[in-house]
């Protein structure tokens, strides 16, 4: 089976549910009293994709504002970027436009955005509505889904869309080898681009 | 990197021992006794030591101090010097007064230790700072900028405090502009302890045994875990542009590691010691997993750090490239303060204050097995070479896989320390013994009747209170034997170690200073268990 690398950064306020994502995807495990991510964590999972194995190799960076201008050195290799917001909090969805912009302008060209408007299941307390995150959504062409990393809702299904959407090996060069002939090399475009 | 700072001999070396080095090494096996003098006590260095020379906290406050004093001697000399002369009168009969309360102290010690729930950080910073258990706090400590604006409490959150930090500000500039610089206010049993590095102002309100020269300590660690956060040049740019500026803004999410700092102060005796602990293992071992990391290089790599429970199990180094142990320190509290090492490699920028205060070094750190506490740093130049250093991270474990090295290293990990008896001394409870030239201590587990958190911290208020009047600048001492209600304490000092020993009231004090020879020779005999003789480099 061929197996293809795709790099994935998330990105986003601090407090939003980047990490819980990851962990959600990664170890099926949730954490309420998860610690600040501090710099950036790096890790892994590999996913059957139709016929392929996707393995994600993943950036889950920190959202404290120390740590912003960090930012670029993860999403610049990146194939996809999955952007965070919570949607109890007004202004994470705020500070997503402005990742947005920073994308469009300083992202790779062919990037994949993702939104994903974390801790649905916190409905009471919602202050964006669904609706406004998807119309904002579909505006930039942006993938959306609400998760819940808590109840494990739409997490898989989030990473599933960004395999779908993520070009094809022939129009997406830099972030995809296909084969094992190629095993040393990816490594070290990797080391180039992030 | 400008390490060139770390090469330069510290004055205190000419107290060293003037024999040449290849003498002392001949010697340091062959002698029963240890040697007094620095290189030749037991923990001291083969070669070269893995750390920048510290002695005490002079080493810590360091130069600026001195540059400080020098720019303050240039202004106003007279004023300077008679306050400076009225603060330490001050601080010499606090010293006094304290010997004499000291008992009656140590009776009232469990009224007085009323800790309340430390560990949740969320319940610090929202109690009420107008409650009496607000007050009751045995350290209050407060960062804000010279313009007062706050930056950090310990206690209480800043807002509700600002107009305490208001007042602290006022108190500072108004003596400033008397061209003088407030240091400590004592009254009550409380210090008030004023440290200013541009552009922070950091206080301590305490009444522990501490004295002012201690808190005034523990005070510049929270501005370098300040400054490993953001670099000193990037503190002093921002308050450059914008002098009223919200430091909190950029400190966000790192408060429990400042909180775990003081709360890791109040019961390791390594910050107290400006040493490091060592965890306890064979020396072929160490040997095998110093190797192992050595072979893991970079030559973006600086420095490769193994670490478990707050002790090093290994260092290796770049070549003429010293960390200091507050560095190390800082490092150890970042580990300890965050859960969020654990999972997956994580790699973020880290300052060194004391090694360069002005630039971020990048590190991986990942934990070697989920389960266990060894904790892998290394340390690079380069932001771009995760995936290089991530590779060395590989080749570690690759290593330590082969021959069950890893496996004999968990299993050491099962009996992280060792219990005092093992020295074979009747009434010693415990000791700390710290090597001079290594900068290197070891010390047993705090064993019965040490077990609460309380009594823990009040055995290293103690240790705290001899290690102060041992160094009080003013009258330094070589040993002190204090008595006490519930323990006898003995404390040596000399140019090559520092030796703290707590024995049981029972003890006499003949016992206690035969004890030394027997606890010498111990030490010595376990020295390749206890301390790394053999420090790396790539």
């Amino acid at each position: 089976m061929a197996l293809r690398e795709l790099k994935v950064c998330l990105l986003g306020d601090t407090g939003v549910g980047k990490s819980s994502i990851v962990w959600r995807f990664v170890e099926d495990s949730f954490d309420p009293n998860i610690n600040p991510t501090i710099g950036a964590s790096f890790m892994t999972k590999t996913v059957q994709y139709q016929s392929e194995l996707h393995k994600f190799l993943i950036w889950d960076t920190a959202g404290q504002e120390r740590f912003r201008a960090l930012a670029p050195m993860y999403y610049r290799g990146s194939a996809a970027a999955i952007i965070v917001y919570d949607i109890t909090k007004e202004e994470a969805f705020q500070t997503l436009k402005n990742w947005v912009k920073e994308l469009r302008q300083h992202g790779p060209p062919n990037i994949v955005v993702a939104i994903a408007g974390n801790k649905c299941d916190l409905n009471d307390a919602r202050e964006v509505l669904e609706k406004d995150a998807k119309d904002y959504a579909d505006s930039i062409h942006a993938i959306f889904v609400e998760t819940s990393a808590k109840n494990a809702i739409n997490i898989n299904e989030l990473f599933a869309e960004i395999s779908r959407r993520i070009p094809t090996t022939d129009s997406n060069p830099g972030s995809s080898n296909k084969g094992f002939k190629l095993r040393k090399q990816p490594s070290e475009t990797k080391r180039n681009c992030c | 990197m400008e390490a060139d700072v770390h090469n330069k001999k510290t004055p205190w070396e000419i107290n060293g021992s003037l024999a040449p080095a290849e003498l002392q090494r001949n010697n340091r096996s062959e002698s029963p006794t240890p040697g007094l003098v620095e290189g030749t006590e037991p923990g001291a260095r083969q070669d070269s030591a893995m750390f920048v020379h510290t002695r005490s906290y002079e080493d810590l406050t360091g130069g600026e101090e001195e540059k400080r004093r020098q720019e303050s001697d240039e202004t106003d000399s007279p004023g300077q010097s008679q306050m400076e002369e009225i603060s330490k009168d001050f601080s010499e009969l606090s010293t006094q007064l304290n010997r004499v309360v000291m008992d009656e102290e140590i009776r009232d010690g469990e009224v007085e230790g009323t800790v309340s729930c430390r560990d949740s950080a969320l319940s610090d910073k929202e109690e009420d700072v107008t409650s009496e258990s607000w007050r009751q706090h045995r350290k209050h400590v407060f960062v804000f900028s010279e313009a007062g604006k706050p930056i950090y409490s310990r206690y209480g959150t800043e807002e509700a405090l600002s107009t305490t930090m208001g007042v602290m500000v006022a108190l500072v500039s108004v003596i400033e502009a008397g061209k003088n610089v407030i240091k400590s206010i004592h009254a009550e049993g409380y210090k008030v302890v004023f440290i200013r590095r541009s552009p922070l102002v950091l206080v301590a309100v305490a009444r522990t045994r501490q004295s002012e020269q201690e808190v005034a300590k523990e005070l510049l660690y929270i501005y370098y875990q300040i400054i490993s956060l953001l670099t000193l040049t990037q503190l002093n740019r921002i308050f450059e542009q914008k002098t009223n500026y919200d430091l909190r803004r950029l400190l966000s999410g790192s408060e429990r590691i400042t909180d775990n700092l003081l709360n890791l102060m109040d019961r390791d005796p390594s910050f107290l010691m400006c040493a490091v602990r060592c965890l306890p293992l064979s020396a072929s071992l160490r040997d095998l997993i110093s190797g192992a990391l050595q072979q893991a290089k970079d030559k973006s790599l600086v420095f490769s750090i193994l670490i478990a429970q707050n002790q090093l199990v290994t260092l290796v180094r770049k070549k003429d490239q010293f960390l200091h142990p507050v560095d190390l320190h800082l490092l150890f509290n970042l580990i300890s303060a965050s859960s969020s090492f654990r999972e997956g490699e994580v790699w973020t920028p880290i300052c060194l204050p004391k090694f360069n205060s002005n630039g971020f070094f990048h590190t991986h750190i990942s934990y070697l097995d989920q389960a266990s506490s060894l904790c892998l740093m290394l340390i690079s130049t380069e932001s771009e070479h995760f995936f290089t250093i991530s590779n060395c991270k590989r080749k570690v474990l690759e290593r330590l896989n082969k021959r069950n090295t890893f496996q004999t290293l968990l299993d050491g990990l099962q009996t992280p320390s060792y219990c005092v008896s093992q020295v074979g001394i009747s009434d010693l409870r415990h000791f700390i013994y710290k090597s001079r030239s290594s900068g290197l201590f070891t010390s047993p587990e705090v064993e019965h009747p040490y077990v609460t958190q309380e009594e823990q911290e009040r055995l290293l208020e103690l240790y705290q209170h001899l290690y102060s009047r041992i160094h009080n600048s003013s009258r330094p001492l070589k040993y002190i034997y204090y008595v006490g209600q519930r323990e006898n304490l003995l404390a040596w000092v000399t140019s090559g170690f520092e030796l703290y020993m707590c024995f049981s009231p029972m003890g006499t004090k003949t016992g206690a200073v035969n004890a030394i020879t027997k606890l010498m020779k111990w030490i010595r005999k376990e020295e390749e268990r206890l301390f790394i003789l053999n420090p790396l480099t790539y």
